[in-house]
């Protein structure tokens, strides 16, 4: 049965179900749990936004809190994993990776091959991602692109609920290390959710609105603002087909090249800066492998080449919107050569 | 005091989650005479695209939804009424049916809910509409990898009759438990004998698609005196030929790309596979456990590229009244050689198809 | 407690556990003498780093472990690899590049590894280890199999942020982890003296609340012996242990370091303090053993370096499909 919950509960649910059913998953990260060592309640926060609250009372013994070592406990995660665990760690902030990125992408990613096939790193990392809270330039970025880049890893980043809860289960289950992006700004969006366990296999783009005039792919959030400007363009006669890869690496390319050889135009969404970002890269392999379909250039639509600013004004100028995607299309539907 | 021979075709309930649909495009004009039954508009909703059958008779004197609105349920599309009825009183009708959408009085009421029951240590989903003291209720089952709620076009038209129409999802499909142990016709049949003795329903009309014919088939022949009727919708078991590719590439598909163009098979018209419809079975067959269930139920129905089951054999000397319809453009399972059968212009799908037929079937037995 | 430990009587090992840690150290010496040789072939790729010298500090640690038990390496990692009792043959293959070697030619030296073995691998990243070794160490923990985690690592490492980290979490976590400091004087060309800021790495120990031992590396007996101890008190749930092995390495940091850094330490320790010379001479007079059962062992470790060399000689590259494969588990 499937009823509405939110993004947050939907990812709680994962854990908890897979918790449930193979006892080698653990749950670790600072404050996961909160209250550790501390006079009062325990579980106090149950994650810094509240996604793992519930599972330390479950599930004894597999709810680790952590102090503040990314290093120390993303690469006990990681050491865990090749030891028979499955552990799920949470690296708070995706902006934090600078203080571990050795052990997810010098170790957990480059195990199996550098032992010759013989490593199996069955690690899930949990990370925060994107704009629009105001919390600024160290708190607020994207950096998807940097664990795509990383071969060995997998990189994932859901934009709704019930995507959430599949993926989450899916990336568990996985045996290879990955990297679970949630963005902050969904966490209260809500979808219908089904209660039984479910997984949505890697590699797998949803096509979220079909149509025939413009292919717009969107990440994350952005799949959320990018049909709002499908929307808009509706009403302009204009049939944007919305595209959500849901993960990043594996990328579905097949279904955004068959969009594009359908529609001929492009515009790639994608909240982070510009420069070695998803959308240059899929941009890139779309130029290259469906060049004689494309009846416009390629529409990028990103954040600045800045960090994330703080005030509200200028993180709203920031973050792409409706409206900037709407012209993109526009340029993109109204080209001529 | 308006003409009571004015009739209003509403906008119609195709199953649950159903609030609006859209016109598409109408199939009649104003100035003609429809009879009961005739296609008149193409509707969709985001569930399912379908041609709506009048359900009044007599001149289409006005159209109210013209192609591209979207109205909800129950909302008036069209007026029909005897020549002699004066312009001015349809016109008053329209207005009243304007203002009732535009005022949100044809909200939609709390819907019934469909309940779980425990049958042999499983759970049995299922949605029963119609009055509960009804006597024999209908009893719908569905086919390999479908649930109850393909019975849209025919479970509420029959509720809505004073009849207690009674949808359910056989094991290891819809919102029912998964687990369906060797995935036998015995125990699927087992499980649906089972589902009336624990609704305490002493004897039922059953009505049975594709694998679903062959469970109620079962049903009959173990329990002959449970069984008021069967109404087969191209069953199981009929004939040795069947489309074995399409039904192991459904069992397999993890893909919308793999799956749409199998569930086109299913339909005479693909049109009516929308978006949704494939999405709907994407999240079906990515629940735990419905991987192993369809797997196991292949088994059931497949001997190598053949149909395994013989259900012509299991209803011989089965004294069970039973009606038997088929879809000509059949692709899945051809019509059959040699059975008295009801024809009717669908694919495989007949109960999606040409519901008004189907439904018309079902209640020659009641 | 920081402390030095007196060395224990060879007593306490068996005949067969003394022939085993000869084995042991004097396969680990073969090994890397014949690497350096031929090494300066130039057959053989890339880097390697070499553990001639610091024989008793691995195989001291490592009599105590069994297949519950993992350790990681650094990239100094052969040593380690060969006292867990990773296969001579495929190393050797390893660190030519060949598809026969322990990672199929796709590691090399730097990465050389057998998890089947508990090796979780020599390490090119300073400081990579002890966070896995965290890990491994909650997963025994987590699987109550009383099985242990050791991390060896350098005076280099005993600076690295990662390291730290993880004193401070075994200890938090009360982790059965042991962190082997093996302090050969100098991390590349830095003196550890001059790059440590403690009077010794053991001192760090107290820093992170688990105790602190200083042995002399040069001694298996020392070395067995705080070894046993740190390891048995970690199975009985007792927490970590750091550990200093103080020693000297007889090579560069890699092959071809020039080593102008250094002074006559390597000289004198061949002399005087060579592991190998120090346990043949204790077990001899002790008389555990006889010269002829320690002859025989290096006899048949110098013919299986000699057999090993010539298999990896022989042995194939990898292939352009090999290339592609063993990134993921599945894509």
């Amino acid at each position: 049965m499937a009823r509405s919950i939110t993004y947050r509960e939907a990812i709680n649910e994962a854990l908890a179900q897979e918790m449930e059913r193979d006892e080698r998953v653990i749950v670790m990260g600072e404050d996961n749990a909160g209250g550790e060592g501390a006079p009062g309640e325990q579980d106090a926060w149950g994650g810094v936004l509240g996604v793992t609250k519930g599972l330390y009372g479950r599930f004894p013994g597999r709810v680790l809190d952590t102090p503040i070592s990314e290093s120390a406990f993303i690469g006990a995660a990681i050491g865990a994993a090749t030891g028979g665990l499955r552990p799920v760690a949470e690296l708070m902030f995706i902006d934090f990776m600078g203080v571990c990125f050795d052990q997810i992408f010098n170790q957990a990613a480059k195990f199996r091959y550098m032992f010759g096939g013989k490593a199996v790193t069955p690690v899930v990392v949990r990370t925060m991602w994107g704009a629009g809270l105001r919390a600024a330039a160290q708190h607020s970025q994207s950096l998807l692109s940097v664990f795509t880049h990383v071969p060995g890893l997998k990189v994932v980043a859901p934009s709704n609920a019930y995507d959430a809860k599949g993926l989450m289960i899916q990336a568990i289950r996985d045996d290879d290390p990955v990297i679970f992006a949630e963005h902050k700004m969904l966490y209260d969006t809500s979808a219908d959710v089904p209660e039984e366990s479910y997984t949505i296999p890697f590699g797998e783009a949803n096509v979220v609105r079909e149509g025939g005039d413009v292919t717009i792919v969107a990440i994350g959030r952005m799949v959320h603002t990018a049909m709002e400007a499908a929307d808009e363009l509706a009403g302009s006669g204009v049939q944007a087909e919305v595209i959500d890869p849901r993960t990043t690496s594996p990328l579905d390319t097949d279904t955004i090249l068959e969009s594009v050889e359908n529609t001929g135009r492009l515009v790639i969404v994608d909240e982070s800066n510009p420069r070695c970002s998803l959308a240059t890269d899929i941009a890139a392999t779309v130029a290259q492998d469906a060049f004689g379909s494309l009846r416009a250039p390629i529409q990028m639509v990103t954040g600045p080449h800045t960090p994330v600013p703080f005030s509200d004004a200028l993180e709203d100028l920031y973050i792409p919107d409706a409206t900037k995607i709407a012209g993109a299309v526009k340029t993109a539907v109204d080209w001529k050569a | 005091m308006t003409d009571d021979r004015i009739q209003r075709v509403t906008m119609p309930k195709w199953g649950l989650s159903m609030k609006t649909g859209k016109i598409v495009d109408w199939l009649v004009s104003e100035g003609d005479t429809i009879a009961k039954g005739d296609d008149i508009v193409d509707i969709e909703t985001d569930k399912i695209a379908g041609t709506l059958e009048s359900p009044a008779e007599g001149p289409l004197r006005r159209i109210v939804a013209e192609p591209g609105a979207e109205l909800p349920v129950g909302a008036v599309l069209a007026v029909v009424a005897p020549t002699d009825v004066p312009d001015a009183e349809i016109d008053a009708v329209v207005e009243e049916a304007k203002a009732a959408v535009a005022s949100g009085s044809l909200e939609a009421p709390d819907e019934p809910e469909p309940q779980l029951v425990e049958v042999g240590g499983r759970t049995i989903s299922y949605l029963s509409l119609g009055p509960e003291d009804a006597a024999d209720p209908v009893v719908l089952v569905h086919g390999y990898g479908g649930d109850k709620n393909s019975w849209l076009f025919v479970q509420q038209p029959l509720a809505e009759e004073g009849h207690r129409a009674i949808a359910l999802d056989l094991p290891g499909h819809g919102a029912s438990g998964k687990d369906v142990g060797d995935g036998s016709l015995a125990t699927l049949a087992d499980s649906v004998a089972g589902f009336l003795d624990a609704l305490g329903i002493g004897r039922a009309h059953l009505v049975g698609h594709s694998l679903g014919g062959a469970v109620v088939a079962k049903v009959a022949r173990d329990a002959p005196g449970k069984v008021a009727s069967l109404t087969l919708i191209a069953p199981a078991g009929f004939t040795p030929e069947v489309d074995a590719e399409y039904l192991r590439g459904f069992a397999a598909a993890s893909s919308r790309r793999e799956l749409k163009p199998l569930v086109g098979r299913l339909f005479a018209d693909e049109s009516l596979v929308t978006r949704q419809l494939v999405d709907d079975l994407l999240r079906y067959k990515r629940l735990d456990g419905v991987d192993k269930a369809l797997t196991a139920v292949l088994g059931t129905l497949l001997d190598g590229d053949r149909q395994a089951l013989d259900t012509r054999a299991l209803l011989e000397g089965v004294d069970v009244p039973r009606t038997i319809v088929w879809g000509t453009s059949d692709r899945i399972v051809p019509v059959p050689e040699g059975v008295e059968l009801t024809r009717v212009e669908a694919g495989h799908m007949p109960h999606m198809e040409a519901a008004s037929e189907v439904l018309a079937a079902i209640k020659a037995h009641l | 407690m920081t402390g030095t430990l007196a060395s224990p009587a060879s007593q306490d090992l068996t005949a067969d556990q003394l022939l085993d840690a000869y084995r042991v150290m004097r396969t680990i010496r073969a090994f890397e003498d014949r690497v350096h040789e031929e090494f300066a072939t130039g057959e053989i790729p890339g880097f390697v780093h070499l553990y001639a010298g610091e024989e008793a500090s691995a195989a001291g640690v490592c009599a105590h472990l069994d297949e519950r038990d993992a350790i990681a390496s650094t990239h100094r990692g052969h040593g380690h690899c060969i006292a867990k009792g990773v296969d001579v043959t495929t190393m050797m293959a390893e660190i030519y590049g060949k598809a026969t070697g322990t990672c199929r030619g796709k590691g090399g030296s730097m990465h050389i590894a057998d998890l089947s073995k508990g090796m979780l691998g020599a390490n090119g990243i300073v400081g990579g280890g002890p966070p896995l070794i965290c890990g491994r160490a909650l997963a025994s923990k987590h699987k109550g199999d009383g099985g242990v985690a050791v991390a060896f690592f350098g005076d280099g490492a005993s600076n690295q942020g990662t390291t730290l980290e993880s004193l401070n979490l075994a200890t938090v976590w009360n982790l059965p982890a042991i962190f082997v400091a093996e302090n050969n004087g100098y991390a590349e060309s830095t003196s550890s003296t001059w790059s440590v800021a403690s009077d010794d790495i053991a001192d760090r120990a107290a820093a992170f609340g688990m105790p602190g031992v200083i042995v002399d590396g040069f001694d298996f007996f020392a070395v067995y012996e705080a070894a046993g101890e740190a390891i048995a008190r970690a199975r009985e749930g007792g927490g970590p242990t750091l550990i200093e092995v103080k020693f000297t390495r007889y090579y560069g940091h890699f092959e071809g370091d020039q080593q102008l850094y250094r002074g006559s330490e390597v000289a004198e320790a061949q002399e005087k303090l060579d592991c190998l010379k120090r346990f043949r001479a204790r077990v001899t007079e002790g008389g555990q053993l006889t010269a002829e059962q320690l002859d025989r062992i290096d006899a048949e470790v110098a013919k299986a370096i000699d057999d090993a060399v010539a298999a990896a000689k022989a042995a194939p590259k990898p292939g352009p499909d090999d290339l592609l494969t063993d990134v993921y588990v599945s894509y």
